[in-house]
This record gives structure tokens, C-alpha cells and sequence, in this order.
């Protein structure tokens, strides 16, 4: 019998830079998503909060739903947590 | 989709048409309620919806509401043909209501507890005309419609952190397949667009929708922060936050992915009767008993309903698909929910989940009763601006 390895986060739109947990994500945990390539949990990351997919520095912005939701405050390797602990703490940008 | 199945429906002689064929029963005016209560149990097959409105209220934008609503509950085109129970002497009488009912273009009796002899009188004057309507309305057949001829509404209420992932974005994808097909579909909930006007904005069809929505958003924005003065932020919670939102505009992308990614044609005030097809925003509250009941106003036929903690919450004359964000909700409430979302977590393709919607859509519309529908979980209540005096 085959084993499905269902995929653990979810990339809603192709422009993204984040995909969404699916479910807890462990520290070193490999991420499962058709074209994604080689990408680890770098940190324990839960359920429906954000995954770095690519290497984002400070100021860049953050795309989900392939529009802006917010601004890095600080560098962010691929595979982190992306939270309110490393974006623009402003309500939100114009 | 290999092959769009028929839809058929009940032609107005406004030129709309419906999905159900209801005998409604409303009051003007929350004061005969109880009238209405004894017509739901003489009459059960009769649609009886109660409010807690109709007086009390003189400043001319609850007066453009509560009049927009009422006679918009009746012009619905699921209603085939109603009874209005007054009072005599409220706000909301039907001498003032008359003008919003002209060309209402369906059977309608209008009765008062003051002119009709008292409450027991008039209860049994409104069931016997409830009960006339629903014999005349079981003699009309369903014709074919065109998806032109639908206004599909969308809502969210008590949703969770998964809500905007799954469910909103499984509505959205049938939304642009709606819109694709030729039908109107609507969405509003002005509070959950803060911080993503200018997104809004550039979907618009021209600038002058695209200013209205810049402004109706900012006007919300204001509304709520003088409103809730410190507790504005609570826009976004630490709940929402818990949940993974980091932003407003996060929070509000996930909110406004149920609308899909089609051009926006037209604002329209709460209540009121679009003039363009496509998508279309409602400027209306954020609170769903409230927001449903615009899109009732507005000619809704069917509404899309997604929802994370649970809500069982229909609407009275319209069917309401309930479409459940995550499997644990699914199960746990399993005689509230038409749609597990939350599949696309298990694995299954968004597409996939998209075509099981737009399946259940077409029976919905031909006939098949929705779960708040089949348990009897329509609610009406809508919005008021002032408190009372």
C-alpha cells in the first residue's frame, strides 16, 4: 500500500512568500507542498500561522492571498516563523 | 465542470426570479409579534419572521433602513406573496410603507391590530390569507432560469483562524465561477475590509467605485474607532492573533478572499437593489444576523456561509449554505453543515472542493434544502444606526 504524504502547509496564491501551516509544525520538520523544494520548519511553527518560503529582508514585504499583508521589521530566513514578532508593528500599511 | 446542469426557479412579474416560492409573514413593527407568532402556529408552512424594530427611531437613516427592509423582505424574489401585520401607529405604518411597496407585483395583504379588530382577529385574517397564498403558490411550476438571473450572497460569522485558508478561499474560487456564468454575487461586512481599501480599490471597474469603496472603508474605520474608542484595535484580537494573523490586512485579505478576485462593479448601500451584475460590495455591518438580512433586501436568492467556531444561522426566506472551515467543526456540528472545507487539509485538491460546491449550489437552487433550512434556523434581525428614543 502506498503511504500519501499529505502535504503539511498550504500556498494560497502563486506570488506568496509565506504559505500557511496546516496543521503543528516541529522544528526541522521537512515542509510537504507541490514546488516547494528542500524546505524545513526552521522553528516550531502552529497551525495556520505563517511560514517563510524564501529568504525575506527587513523591510520587504510580506505577500499572502498574492497581496501585501505586512512589512518585515527584521531579516527573515526561509523556513521561519513569520509573526508579529518580526514585522512593522504599525496597525497596517496604507 | 464537464456539463452545467439545469436551474430552474419561479418567475416574478418584476422581471426577477426565485428559488423558494415562500408565503411570508412579517410585522411592521415589533409590537405584533405575537400576532404573527399565533399565524406561525395556525399556519406552519408559512414563513413567520418577528424583529425587534418598527418605532421608536425618527432620524432619517434608520427610517431609510427600516423602510428598505421591510418592503425589501417582501419584494425578495423567494417570496411568492406575503402578509404584513401592523400596529396602526408606528413609525413603520402601513401608510408610510405604502410607497415603498408600489409595483410590488405579488399577492399582498396588509392588515392592522388596531383597524382589524384586535390581536386574535387580525392573527386569524393573516392566517387565512397565509394560508389562501400558499394553495394559489402550490399551483406554480418551476421554469428554467440562466445564472444571470442570480444574486449570490456571501457571508462569514464565527470564524477561526482557518476560516480565511479554506473556506473563504473554497467560496471565493465559486465565486469567480458564479461571476464567469453570468451571475451577481455580493459581499459586505465594511468592518472586515479595514486595512485593505486600497486592495479593494484597485479591482474596482472605474475610479467612482473605486473612490466608494475607499470611502465606505474609511468610514468604517472611523465608525469603529469612535465607537469602540480604545477597543478599536480589537479589530484584531489576540485571538485572531493566537490564530496567525499578524495584521489587520491579513485578517481582512482572509475575510475578502470570499469574494474571489473578479473585477468590483458597483458599492451598493445596505439593502439596496444592485443595478449591475457581477461582483458587487454591500456597505453593510460586519454582524451577520444584521448583514444577511441586507442581502435579503437586496434580492438575494441563495447565500454562501462560511464559518469556523460553528454557527447553525440561517436566513428565513432565503437558503444559506453553511460551509465549514476546518473537520473538527464538520463533525462536531454535523446537522449544521452543508460543506467540510477543511478537506483541502486532508488533501483534497482545491479544485475538487470548488466542483462539490458548485454541485450542492445547483440542487440548493432546484430545490434541496440546505441544513439551517431543513432544522429551522432562519433568523432576521438587521440594522439600526441610533438608539432608541
Amino acid at each position: 500500500m502506498t503511504h500519501i504524504m499529505r502535504d503539511n502547509v498550504l500556498i494560497i496564491n502563486e506570488r506568496d512568500n509565506v504559505a500557511v501551516a496546516l496543521r503543528d509544525l516541529a522544528a526541522g520538520e521537512k515542509i510537504l507542498c507541490a514546488g516547494v523544494e528542500g524546505l524545513i520548519a526552521g522553528e516550531a511553527i502552529p497551525a495556520s500561522h505563517k511560514i517563510a518560503l524564501c529568504d525575506i529582508a527587513a523591510g520587504e514585504e510580506i505577500i499572502k492571498y498574492g497581496e501585501t499583508v505586512g512589512v518585515s521589521s527584521r531579516d527573515i530566513a526561509r523556513g521561519a516563523w513569520v509573526h508579529t514578532h518580526n514585522l512593522e508593528r504599525d496597525r497596517w500599511k496604507k | 465542470m464537464e456539463k452545467i446542469r439545469e436551474i430552474t426557479g419561479y418567475r416574478r412579474s418584476d422581471g426577477r426570479t426565485g428559488i423558494r416560492n415562500h408565503v411570508l409573514v412579517i410585522p411592521a413593527v415589533a409590537c405584533v409579534n405575537g400576532v404573527v407568532n399565533r399565524v406561525a402556529r395556525e399556519v406552519p408552512e408559512a414563513v413567520c419572521v418577528t424583529h425587534g424594530h418598527g418605532c421608536g427611531r425618527g432620524n432619517p437613516r434608520d427610517m431609510e433602513i427600516l423602510f428598505r427592509v421591510l418592503s425589501g423582505m417582501i419584494r425578495n424574489p423567494n417570496v411568492g406573496a406575503a402578509v404584513l401585520i401592523g400596529l396602526g401607529c408606528e413609525v413603520s405604518n402601513f401608510r408610510a410603507l405604502e410607497p415603498h411597496l408600489e409595483r410590488i407585483g405579488k399577492p399582498l395583504t396588509i392588515l392592522n391590530v388596531q383597524d382589524d379588530g384586535g390581536s386574535l382577529r387580525t392573527a386569524d385574517k393573516g392566517s387565512e390569507a397565509a394560508r389562501r397564498y400558499r394553495e394559489e403558490l402550490k399551483k406554480q411550476h418551476r421554469e428554467p432560469l440562466s445564472w444571470v438571473d442570480l444574486l449570490v450572497s456571501i457571508e462569514c460569522g464565527g470564524s477561526d483562524a482557518m476560516s480565511g485558508v479554506t473556506a473563504n478561499v473554497a467560496i471565493g474560487a465559486v465565486s469567480d465561477w458564479l461571476v464567469d456564468q453570468g451571475a451577481t454575487v455580493m459581499f459586505g461586512e465594511n468592518t472586515e475590509m479595514i486595512g485593505t481599501a486600497h486592495i479593494l480599490a484597485r479591482r474596482a471597474k472605474n475610479r467612482e467605485v473605486a473612490e466608494r469603496i475607499s470611502e465606505m472603508v474609511d468610514r468604517a474605520d472611523e465608525l469603529n474607532r469612535e465607537t469602540m474608542g480604545e477597543l478599536a484595535a480589537m479589530v484584531i484580537t489576540p485571538g485572531n492573533m493566537d490564530g496567525g494573523m499578524s495584521t489587520i490586512a491579513e485578517k481582512s485579505m482572509g475575510c475578502i478572499a470570499k469574494g474571489g478576485t473578479r473585477a468590483i462593479n458597483e458599492v451598493v448601500d445596505y439593502g439596496a437593489v444592485p443595478a449591475e451584475k457581477g461582483l458587487i460590495l454591500q456597505d453593510g455591518p460586519g454582524y451577520d444576523a444584521d448583514s444577511m438580512a441586507g442581502f435579503a433586501a437586496s434580492g438575494s436568492q441563495l447565500m454562501l456561509f462560511s464559518t469556523g467556531r460553528g454557527t447553525p444561522a440561517g436566513f428565513p426566506t432565503i437558503p444559506v449554505i453553511k460551509v465549514a472551515s476546518n473537520s473538527r467543526l464538520y463533525g462536531a456540528m454535523q446537522d449544521d453543515m452543508d460543506i467540510n472545507a477543511g478537506d483541502l487539509v486532508e488533501g483534497k485538491p482545491l479544485n475538487a472542493l470548488r466542483d462539490e460546491m458548485i454541485d450542492l449550489m445547483i440542487r440548493v437552487i432546484n430545490g434541496e434544502p440546505t441544513k439551517p433550512e431543513a432544522n429551522g434556523m432562519g433568523v432576521f434581525t438587521f440594522m439600526t444606526v441610533h438608539p432608541p428614543f
